[in-house]
């Protein structure tokens, strides 16, 4: 795997955006089927431990995907995206919102854009998040947290594992 | 009930009282004239700032002065950190994927 793969995160608080973008080392239709297929997006939308579980995905302007994210004591923090716009592997735009296991979304949510193109074999995604309200943006960044922590003890394990074997 | 950084922020009025106290030290009665609310309900909000730790107490004379403590909201910026690793994480995972996905093309 190619170790000098762009990645780049900046947040502007003034205007409530996130920005990342990201190269892979994977052609364009690959990489789109990874952001659009729920059986692949399932296999690494969760930071481990925590899981992705689509409940249902209509990709399709219009259409909507339900899924939680897990822990693993099995506690379900469910969201609903609904695509706004779609070129194919090009760009697609699509609303965030946190909701109840009912799929009652909690408004406002966050918009985002993303774009994808490829160069010589590498494949390019940048990702611009858009959240309507600070609170929001807050409970994202908390819940990213929560999450972070969670992966943070995670990598520690693998860590220790890996130490524990020399 | 341990109170942090999150709960501080979630809010707002407190919000507001951050951007007012960041300028300069206030009075609470000075505070609550900025807001159409109750004297009691910027107390409210006065206290659980100063339970976060995120404000400080200062008393000259009879009044008491609220200011803000500037190293804690250092600790917005260790989230934006936290939230950096999850898409690190995320998509290293992904690269995990597509290099599986490519292995069975083949």
């Amino acid at each position: 795997m190619k170790n000098n793969l762009l990645f780049d995160f900046t947040v502007d608080k003034a205007t409530k955006t996130v920005f990342i973008n990201r190269e892979f080392d994977a052609d364009l239709s690959l990489v789109w089927d990874a952001f659009t297929k729920r059986e692949i997006l399932d296999q690494w939308w969760a930071p481990k431990p925590w899981e992705s579980k689509t409940k249902y995905m209509d990709f399709k302007v219009g259409g909507r995907r339900f899924y939680a994210m897990v822990s693993p004591d099995g506690e379900e923090r469910w969201s609903i995206q609904k695509y706004t716009s779609i070129s194919p592997k090009t760009n697609f735009k699509m609303t965030n919102a946190f909701a109840d296991k009912d799929e009652n979304p909690e408004l406002p949510g966050s918009e985002w854009d993303l774009n994808f193109s490829e160069q010589n074999g590498t494949t390019k995604v940048s990702v611009t998040i858009y959240n309507e309200s600070l609170a929001r943006m807050e409970k994202m960044i908390e819940m990213g947290f929560k999450e972070g922590f969670a992966m943070t003890l995670k990598n520690l394990e693998n860590l220790l594992t890996t130490l524990s074997q020399q | 009930m341990r109170r942090d950084i999150f709960q501080a922020i979630a809010d707002p009025t407190r919000r507001a009282i951050i951007a007012l106290i960041a300028l300069q030290a206030m009075t609470p009665n000075a505070i609550a004239n900025n807001f159409n609310t109750t004297r009691q309900a910027v107390s409210k909000h006065l206290r659980i700032l100063t339970e976060c730790e995120l404000v400080k107490q200062e008393q000259q004379g009879r009044e008491i002065y609220y200011s803000l403590e500037i190293g804690k909201m250092k600790e917005i910026d260790k989230w934006l950190n936290q939230f950096r690793k999850i898409w690190e994480a995320r998509f290293n995972q992904l690269d995990n994927v597509l290099s599986t996905i490519k292995k069975k093309k083949k």
